[in-house]
C-alpha cells in the first residue's frame, strides 16, 4: 500500500526485446507520414530508422520501411494499430533474422584524408558494393550498400581514417524468391 | 453538366443525406459561410452552446443516448482547440462524432494567420481520422466518408477541416456509398470452428464469468437483448465495466455489479478466481485489471471485440473472436441452442459450488455504508434518487469523481444507452453538456446529471444553453465541498495532506441556478431529501439541485493501484477525525 502512490498500476513483467522491420503500404497523401510517425511516438514505440518514398505513381502508393524494436506484444500492437489507420493498405512485419528477407541500407560516406588512408578506406568498403561518386585531391565520397549493423560497424572503423560525414537511407526490405507480400 | 454548389451548401447537403437532425456549434470568422447557409436547411437544427467543449460533450451525450453520430461545428483556432478535450473523450470511449471545423483560407495556411492553428495536426492523435479539404470537389466525398469512418468498426470521432475559401467555392456534390476499406470490420464472416471452441470452453467451465463492456452498448440495443438471452441460457454470473452498465439489468440476481477499482467484492473476487472469463466488448483497461501479472491467474480467457488492436494489448487471451457483438452473439446463441438443448438444468450441478462461493462474497455487502439521521450520505442520496426515478425511463450522465462511482454503484440500470459517463478520459465537466445532448435527443424524458460541485463548475456555462432551448435537465450535485476523489487518495496515500483539494469559495448553487433563469433547490437533511427530489422531478425547467452531503465520505470498495483483485479495501469502520475549517483551507 505505502509503496505505491501512483494512480496507475505497477509495470508488469517485460518480455524479450527483438528487432523487427515493419513495412507499411500507404496512400501517398498529405499528413500520412505524420500519422504513422505520430502513432509510434504517441504510443511510445521505438523508431531506429525510417525510409519512405512513393513506389506507385499511378495509384499514389508509398512504401514506408521502419526498423523498430520491442517485445512480441509491442510488435503485435504496432502492426494492429498501423492497420487501423485509414490510409494504410497493408502491413508486413519481418524479424531481423528472417532468412527469407533481404535487408539493405545505402550510405554515402565522405572521407578526407591522406592517400594512404584513402586506400585503406576503399579496401574496407570492398565487401559492400562500393561506388566512388566524387573525388578530389584530399577527399572522396563513396556509396556503399549493406546491412544496418555492417554500416554501423564500418562507420566506427572509418572514423579514425578520416570519415567526416555519413548519410544513410535507413533499411529497406524485400522478400526473396518469386513471392510478393500480400 | 451537373449543378454546382458552394462548399457551405455541400456541407448541408451532406448533413441532410446523412439524416442529421441536430448540430451543436459555435460560430466564428472561419465558419461564417456555413452559418450563413444554415437558414436554408430547415430540417437541421443548430444548438448554440456556450463553449466548444460543451458542443463536443453535448454531441457525445446525443450520440450515446440515441445510437446516432453526434455532429459539432466549430470555428478555426480557439474553436477547434476548445473541442480537443471532447474529441479525446470520444476517442477513449468510442463515441461516434463528426466535427466540422473552419480553417483560414488556403492561401493563408502556414502563415500564422489570425485564428490559424494546425487543426488536423492537433487532432490527429485524438480522432480515428481527419481531413483538411483543399478542393471543393472533394468535399462531399470526404464528409460522407467521415460519417462512415466515425460509425463503422469501433466507433469514434473524426474531424473535417474546411478552409473558408473552400466554403465559398463552387463544386460538384456527389453522394454514393463508398466501398473503400475503412479499417474497421463490421461483419466479418464468423468462423464456425471458433464458435464451437467457445461453446466447448463454456461447457468445460465450472467457475465461469461474463465480463462485458461498452462494446455491447455500441453494438446496438439488439446486442443487449442477445446478451440477456445468453446469460440466462448459461446460468452464468455476469459483471460489467463502467461503460457497459445497462446492457444487462442491474437488479438481476445473476448480475454481480460493476467490477474494477471501485467494483463490488463479489465481482472482483469472481474475476480473480474464475476458471473461464468471457470478455464481451471490454478492453482489459488498467482500472479493471489492477496488477496485470496477478490478474485472474487461473482462468482461460475469451475476448470478443470488434477492434483487433484491443486483443492482446494488455492481457493475453486463449481465444479471440474479432466481431461485432450482436453478430457474434446471434450466431453463438443459435449454435448453442442447437447443440445443448437442456444446458441450464444439466449444468446447474457443475456451477453450484461456484455460485455458493459467490453468495459468500455477496454476504460482505461491499456497497454498504453507515447511514446517518442528521447528514445526507452521498450513497443514500443516489439510492433515493434511484428509487424515486426508476419507474421513469431515466437517463443519467455524470461528472468525474466519487459521485460518479457512487452513481455507478447505487443506480441500477435496466436498459442500454441510459448511462453516459466519461470513463476512458475521466473528463470533469462532461456530465452537464452531455445531459444537454441527451435531452435534445430524448425530448420529454427525465435526464439527470449526477454531479460533483467541482466538476460541474468546469462547464457550468452550458446551463445557459439548457435555458435557451428549454431543456429541463436536472443537475444533481453531491456537494461535499471537496474534490472528493482527490481528497480520498490524499487521505489514503498521501498521509492526509489535503493539498488544494478543498474549494474554499464555492458559489451559492441555488442563486446560480436562478441567475441562469433556472430553478435552484437545496437539501441539507436526509429527512427532506425525498420531497425535494420529487420537487426537482416535477419542475419542467432546468434545475440545479444542491445536495449537501457528508464531506468526509470515502468511496469503497477500492482496489488500491498495483494490487490484484482479491486485495480490496472495504473501508469498514475507518472513522476519521474531523478536519478543522481552517485546516481545510490551509492544507
Ligand atoms: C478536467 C479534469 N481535471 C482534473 C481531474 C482530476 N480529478 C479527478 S476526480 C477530481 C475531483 C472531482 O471533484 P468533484 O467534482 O467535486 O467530485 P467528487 O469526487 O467530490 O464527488 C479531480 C480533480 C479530472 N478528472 N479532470
Ligand atoms: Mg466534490
Amino acid at each position: 500500500m505505502k509503496s505505491s502512490k501512483s494512480a496507475y498500476s505497477e509495470p508488469g513483467k517485460i518480455g524479450k526485446i527483438d528487432h523487427h522491420i515493419i513495412v507499411v503500404w500507404v496512400d501517398n497523401e498529405a499528413g500520412v507520414l505524420a500519422r504513422v510517425v505520430g502513432l509510434f511516438s504517441g504510443r511510445g514505440y521505438n523508431i531506429e530508422s525510417l525510409a519512405v518514398a512513393e513506389v506507385d505513381k499511378r495509384k499514389h502508393l508509398s512504401r514506408i520501411t521502419i526498423v523498430t524494436s520491442g517485445t512480441p506484444q509491442v510488435i503485435e500492437q504496432i502492426k494492429l494499430q498501423l492497420k487501423k489507420l485509414i490510409p494504410v493498405h497493408k502491413v508486413a512485419d519481418f524479424s531481423r533474422n528472417d532468412p527469407k528477407i533481404l535487408f539493405q541500407e545505402l550510405a554515402l560516406l565522405k572521407v578526407v584524408s591522406t592517400k594512404k588512408n584513402q586506400q585503406k578506406v576503399k579496401k574496407m568498403c570492398k565487401k559492400y558494393n562500393p561506388i566512388i561518386l566524387d573525388r578530389s585531391k584530399k577527399s572522396f565520397v563513396i556509396q556503399v550498400t549493406a546491412l544496418r549493423r555492417e554500416i554501423d560497424r564500418l562507420i566506427e572503423n572509418l572514423r579514425p581514417l578520416g570519415l567526416v560525414s555519413a548519410s544513410r537511407t535507413g533499411a529497406v526490405a524485400m522478400t526473396k524468391g518469386a513471392e510478393v507480400f500480400k | 453538366m451537373s449543378k454546382l454548389f458552394t462548399g457551405a451548401e455541400i456541407v448541408f447537403k451532406c448533413l441532410e443525406d446523412q439524416k442529421v437532425e441536430y448540430i451543436f456549434g459555435y460560430p466564428g470568422g472561419a465558419v461564417l459561410p456555413i452559418y450563413d447557409e444554415l437558414k436554408n436547411h430547415k430540417s437541421i437544427k443548430h444548438i448554440l452552446v456556450r463553449h466548444e467543449q460543451g458542443a463536443g460533450h453535448a454531441a457525445e451525450g446525443y450520440a450515446r443516448s440515441s445510437g446516432k453520430p453526434g455532429v459539432l461545428l466549430v470555428t478555426s483556432g480557439p474553436g477547434a482547440t476548445n473541442a480537443v478535450t471532447a474529441l479525446t473523450d470520444a476517442y477513449m470511449d468510442s463515441v461516434p462524432l463528426v466535427c466540422i471545423s473552419g480553417q483560414v483560407p488556403t492561401h493563408l495556411i502556414g502563415t500564422d494567420a489570425f485564428q490559424e492553428c494546425d487543426t488536423t495536426g492537433i487532432t490527429r492523435p485524438c480522432t480515428k481520422h481527419n481531413w483538411l479539404v483543399k478542393d471543393v470537389n472533394e468535399l462531399s466525398k470526404v464528409i460522407h466518408q467521415a460519417f462512415k469512418v466515425a460509425t463503422t468498426g469501433r466507433p469514434g470521432p473524426v474531424l473535417v477541416d474546411i478552409p473558408k475559401d473552400i466554403q465559398f467555392k463552387k463544386g460538384k456534390y456527389i453522394f454514393k456509398d463508398s466501398k473503400q476499406k475503412l479499417n474497421g470490420i463490421k461483419n466479418k464472416k464468423l468462423n464456425i470452428k471458433e464458435i464451437d471452441q467457445l461453446i466447448k470452453m463454456i461447457k468445460n467451465s465450472s467457475k465461469p464469468i461474463f465480463y462485458t463492456g461498452g462494446g455491447v452498448i455500441n453494438s446496438g440495443p439488439e446486442a443487449s437483448k442477445l446478451l440477456r438471452e445468453l446469460v440466462s441460457l448459461t446460468g452464468f454470473p455476469i459483471t460489467s465495466t463502467l461503460q457497459g452498465l445497462g446492457a444487462y439489468p442491474g437488479d438481476d440476481p445473476q448480475f454481480l455489479g460493476m467490477l474494477g477499482m471501485h467494483g463490488t467484492y463479489e465481482a472482483n473476487n469472481a474475476m480473480h478466481d474464475c476458471d473461464l472469463m468471457i470478455n464481451i466488448g471490454a478492453r482489459f483497461d488498467d482500472r479493471i485489471t489492477g496488477k496485470v501479472d496477478e490478474f485472474s491467474p487461473k482462468s482461460k480467457k475469451i475476448h470478443i471485440d470488434i477492434d483487433p488492436s484491443s486483443v492482446g494489448k494488455n492481457i493475453k487471451v486463449d481465444l479471440a473472436v474479432i466481431s461485432d457483438v450482436s453478430h457474434l452473439l446471434k450466431a453463438l446463441i443459435k449454435r448453442f441452442k442447437e447443440k445443448n438443448k437442456d444446458f441450464l438444468s444439466s449444468n446447474k450441478q457443475k456451477t453450484s459450488k461456484w455460485w455458493s462461493q459467490i453468495e459468500k462474497w455477496r454476504e460482505k455487502k461491499s456497497l454498504k455504508f453507515k447511514n446517518s439521521e442528521t447528514i445526507i450520505k452521498p450513497q443514500y442520496a443516489v439510492q433515493r434518487l434511484y428509487e424515486l426515478t426508476k419507474n421513469k425511463d431515466t437517463y443519467i450522465t455524470t461528472e468525474v469523481g466519487q459521485h460518479q462511482m457512487w452513481a455507478a454503484q447505487h443506480y441500477k440500470f435496466n436498459k442500454p444507452n441510459r448511462w453516459m459517463t466519461s470513463g476512458g478520459l475521466g473528463t470533469m465537466g462532461y456530465g452537464l453538456p452531455a445531459a444537454v445532448g441527451v435531452q435534445v435527443a430524448n425530448p420529454g424524458k427525465l435526464v439527470i446529471d449526477i454531479a460533483g460541485e467541482a466538476s460541474v463548475l468546469m462547464t457550468m456555462q452550458e446551463m445557459s444553453t439548457a435555458a435557451q432551448y428549454k431543456l429541463p435537465i436536472k443537475i444533481f450535485i453531491l456537494n461535499n465541498q471537496y474534490m472528493g476523489m482527490v481528497r480520498q487518495w490524499q487521505e489514503i496515500l498521501h498521509e492526509k495532506n489535503y493539498s488544494e483539494s478543498y474549494t474554499a469559495a464555492l458559489p451559492d448553487f441555488v442563486k446560480l441556478a436562478e441567475a441562469y433563469g433556472c430553478v435552484g433547490i437545496r437539501a441539507t437533511k436526509p429527512s427532506e431529501l425525498d420531497q425535494k427530489i420529487n420537487e426537482m422531478i416535477s419542475v419542467d425547467k432546468p434545475v440545479i439541485f444542491d445536495c449537501v452531503v457528508d464531506k468526509n465520505e470515502n468511496c469503497f470498495p477500492m482496489i488500491p493501484s498495483g494490487k490484484p483483485h482479491n486485495q480490496m479495501l472495504l473501508g469498514e469502520d475507518d472513522e476519521e477525525e474531523e478536519i478543522s475549517e481552517e485546516g481545510k483551507i490551509l492544507v
